[in-house]
């Protein structure tokens, strides 16, 4: 067990876990921030994903020992009242169906935006790879995503 | 043991739609949740037909309560897994009565067999059963805050109107709020059934148009809770190392690693199930670690070491038992529905044609794992679960911890996808057991690999078609042979062949103008615990039908779906009685309330044709395959067109489907099951499960293929017939004919027919 001082969503956060732990049971288990879900534990459906200084990472494999003083953005961070472009764009195509993978998927897009704000249907659809989803509302995330990238 | 009870299509059906109006005593109400007890209470009993365990209990009540400040509540007695229904029951009654829907608030209610009847969401029947009973609550609301407001005004009820959570009168000017009435309405007596009048169709609302879902926005920011998301003070985390085959026991186990794991509190063995008909709603027998938090429990299962007596099953091997059973089709099986005069000599004459199609075994594989909590204490157990089957889940818990049903509350969670496997209350039977072992609140957490491997998994299969054409080149006979290891296997290993329910599911109701029809099923056994999975075997079912007929068609020299226009004939209702052996379960309805129209199923190959410009299609030479099939009491066809991109990889431009589905309740959400079934049955079509020394081969999603963004269909058109025929569901329909359309159109690109999936692409 180790202390360590992570940043949450602009907050500070002491935390005295094992060093192995992934980011995904600090935030889950410790933090109490149940937004960011597991979905397989391995870095191959998506559902964990959060922001580290603004890149998407899959927090169920990023041991919390490698977060270091860095910003960590989960879907409760992303926006104050669920105002951020995308998550209007996703209630506008009504994206979710179980709504399981669907922060994940936000969170992954909002990264790609911030990279790119202006992505290629086909550059959506490889960023977004990495995220599941069973119930195959695929479309609509591309969607969703096509219209904030247009309309930025 | 038998679970049939539980098994939606397997269920016998309810005869008529009778309801009657009650009041809810305010604590009644209170119980059922946090509703606002304030204004006006309605509980509505209806007897409606559907699958029911005993016909003589089931009568499901619908609650809703009005509040002063004009609030309207209602409760939604069914499990939301992604389709909807959540928001598409209560979105019902509220166009009945005329309520704002931004006033709206659900209730998500407790597993409750006496006040809800079956709960269980499974066999795409929620609309089927509640859309009548819904509206008839809707309409008993308005007419009560209606006979209030013409009362208080003197004027006549047929001049009021009610919109918006108001009622009005034009002629004085007169206006009030439901909250206004809500007093005046409670002391109203009930009216009696022949005084509420529903709604004409053209003057709903919501019923018929896009609704957004009510936890859209919990959702998208991350505030919706799931099962592993509810939090207990002093809660264990458990992950169990359960029996890596079917039958397996625990010899013994060390714990002494596990233990040193820092976190780790405690471990127990859970005895779980016997043999290997472990039944469908008990815990599997395994060791369970319980820590602090899931990290821990997660290494210290890693840690422990059990030794097992693996049993009789340790040598299953899938691929071995399914060329077995693709053997056994070439023999003589059981005849489960004949037509016509089949000697043999009869399917061998003229042009034949014999085809063998095999389906492997499939997980379920929500992007949820399966989690729950208990939390037992003073004699009693509370259940939080991402449940389909909530009173099952309260059955399962309490027979865990030796509880009375009373006993025992089930809180139902939103499900992070369902698609059959949270209808099995293994889960929630192994968080209760583990509660009152430690005498503190558990949540028990499935990993993926833990997912994977101890599914109810829907099973692989084997089949065989032979048809003969006669002289002029018609199909003059067809003779089917299926086999698959039954799901009433995975309570009764003497169950061999399968159910009557089962081969409902697309074979027996194949409904083609064929002379000369037999259907046959082979015995098999089954291995591991097998379940149902969204459609069921209508999914293996499809594969064969609709890929053998594309086959034939070409064989005639006809175009597809000309020949399913020829093969579906007249206009007719069809009849199957005469010629099935046991039961024809019809999905559990009567078959005179929902039979089979072929004038419904042409309507919509004609319009899936005219949509998808087939012939045009096929003149520009586009790879585009097409199928129909009924299922679920939906008329559904589709066509899928399939391309190489510049890497050779497979790329499908375009899915449509046509779809007669009733009433389409909540187009939006039709059409996103649509959407989402097309991209569910291309991951079907992609990724199997398989066995080796009775443990599944495949751990995470590395080795069990869930399509991703790049893969699925660039687009999905749903073209919706507008009906206002009964409503039938929409959950599993749109995938059985998804596989064989896709399978069709392969062929158009490669030349290679496909007899056995998954496909290598
Ligand atoms: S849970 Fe992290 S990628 Fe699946
Ligand atoms: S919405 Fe259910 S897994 Fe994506």
């Amino acid at each position: 067990m180790k202390n360590f001082s992570i940043q949450v969503n602009g907050k500070s956060h002491e935390v005295n876990v094992p060093e192995d732990m992934p980011l995904l049971w600090v935030i889950r288990d410790i933090i109490g921030l149940k937004g960011t879900k597991f979905g397989c534990g391995q870095a191959l459906c998506g559902a964990c994903t959060v922001h580290v200084n603004d890149e998407a990472v899959r927090s169920c494999t990023l041991p919390v020992s490698a977060v270091g003083d860095k910003a960590v953005t989960t879907i409760e961070g992303l926006s104050e009242e669920g105002e951020h472009p995308l998550q209007e764009a996703w209630m506008e195509h009504i994206v979710p169906q179980c709504g399981y993978c669907q922060t994940g998927q936000i969170m992954n897009a909002a990264a790609l935006l911030k990279k790119n704000p202006s992505p290629s249907e086909t550059q959506i659809e490889e960023e977004m790879a990495g995220n599941l989803c069973r119930c195959g509302t695929y479309n609509r995330i591309k969607a969703a995503i096509l219209s904030v990238s247009s309309s930025t | 043991m038998n679970n049939n009870e539980h098994i939606p299509f397997i269920n016998k059906a309810l005869g008529k739609d009778q309801s009657s109006l009650f009041r809810p005593s305010r604590r009644e109400f209170l119980k059922l949740g946090s509703l606002a007890a304030g204004g006006l209470l309605i509980g509505i009993q209806v007897k409606c037909s559907g699958p029911s365990k005993d016909t003589s209990t089931f009568s499901p009540n619908v609650y809703l309560s009005i509040d002063k400040d004009s609030t309207v509540s209602i409760i939604a007695h069914r499990s939301e897994m992604g389709t909807g229904i959540r928001t598409t029951l209560p979105m019902v009654l509220a166009d009945e009565l005329g309520a704002d829907w931004k006033k709206v608030r659900i209730e998500q209610a407790v597993g409750d067999e006496e006040k809800y009847g079956d709960q269980n969401t499974d066999g795409s029947y929620s609309i089927r059963m509640f859309y009548e009973p819904m509206r008839k609550a809707g309409a008993t609301a308005r007419y009560m805050l209606v006979k209030a407001a013409a009362d208080s005004w003197d004027v006549d009820m047929k001049e009021c109107t009610v919109k918006d959570s108001a009622v009005s009168h034009a002629s004085s000017g007169k206006s009030a709020s439901f909250g206004e009435l809500v007093e005046a309405a409670a002391k109203l007596d009930l009216p009696n059934e022949g005084g509420v009048e529903l709604k004409a169709f053209k003057d709903y609302k919501l019923i018929g148009k896009d609704v957004p879902i009510y936890d859209l926005k919990d959702i998208v920011t991350g505030k919706a809770k799931f099962g592993a998301d509810v939090e207990l003070p002093e809660m264990l985390v458990a992950v169990i190392g359960r029996s890596p085959v079917v039958g397996a026991k625990i010899k013994s186990f060390d714990k002494s690693k596990a233990m040193e794991i820092q976190g780790v509190q405690e471990v127990v063995q859970i005895e779980g199930s016997e043999g290997i008909a472990p039944g469908l709603d008990k815990a599997l027998p395994g060791v369970a670690v319980l820590a602090t938090n899931t990290w821990a429990a997660i290494k210290g299962r890693e840690a422990l070491q059990i030794d097992w007596d693996l049993g009789e099953n340790q040598d299953f091997d899938s691929g071995k038992q399914l060329s077995e059973m693709l053997q056994r089709t070439a023999g003589e099986g059981q005849t489960r529905r004949e037509r016509g005069n089949f000697a043999p000599a009869n399917f061998l004459q003229g042009d034949a044609m014999e085809k063998t199609y095999l389906a492997p075994f499939y997980a379920h594989a929500t992007i949820e794992p399966p989690a729950a909590i208990a939390n037992y204490a003073d004699g009693e157990l509370e259940i939080w679960a991402p449940t389909q089957h909530p009173q099952w889940a309260r059955e399962a818990a309490a027979a865990a911890v030796d509880l009375p049903v009373e006993k025992v509350r089930v809180n139902v969670t939103l499900l992070g996808g369902g698609f059959g496997r949270k209808s099995k209350p293994d889960f929630v039977a192994e968080a209760a057991f583990l509660s009152k072992a430690m005498g503190k609140p558990v949540r028990v957490q499935w990993t993926r690999e833990d997912d994977l491997h101890h599914d109810f998994y829907h099973s692989h299969s084997a089949q065989r078609i032979r048809a003969s054409l006669d002289g002029s080149g018609k199909i003059y006979s067809w003779n089917h042979h299926t086999v698959f290891p039954a799901i009433g296997a995975t309570s009764n290993p003497d169950e061999l062949h399968p159910s009557d329910g089962e081969m409902g599911l697309g074979a027996l109701d194949f409904p083609y103008n064929i002379p000369h029809i037999r259907l046959e099923s082979h015995e098999s056994k089954a291995h591991t615990r097998i379940g149902w999975l969204r459609s069921v075997s209508n999914i293996h079912h499809a594969f064969a039908i609709c890929s053998m007929l594309d086959e034939l068609a070409e064989k005639r020299g006809l175009d597809p779906i000309d020949q399913v226009l020829e093969l579906l004939g007249e206009d007719q209702t069809l009849s199957f009685e005469d010629e099935v052996k046991g039961t024809f379960g019809n999905y559990g309805e009567p078959y005179e309330k929902f039979p089979w129209e072929t004038a419904r199923m042409k309507k919509v190959v004609k319009k899936v044709a005219e949509a998808a410009q087939w012939e045009k299609a096929k003149r520009e030479g586009k790879n585009i395959g097409f199928a129909a099939h009924k299922s679920f009491l939906t008329y559904v066809a589709c066509t899928v067109t399939v391309d190489k991109d510049s890497k050779g990889n497979l790329v499908i431009p375009e899915v449509h489907y046509a779809v007669d589905c009733g009433v389409a309740v909540n187009t939006d959400r039709v059409r996103s099951q649509f959407e989402g079934g097309a991209q569910f049955a291309l991951s079907l079509a992609t990724s199997a499960i398989t066995f080796k020394d009775g443990k599944v081969q495949q751990n995470n999603f590395d080795g069990y293929k869930i399509i991703r963004m790049p893969q699925a269909p660039k687009k999905t058109y749903v073209h919706i017939v507008e009906s206002q025929e009964k409503p039938t569901g929409v959950g599993e329909p749109p995938v059985p004919p998804f596989i064989p359309a896709l399978c069709n159109a392969l062929y158009k690109m490669t030349g290679k027919r496909i007899y056995e999936l998954p496909l290598s692409v």
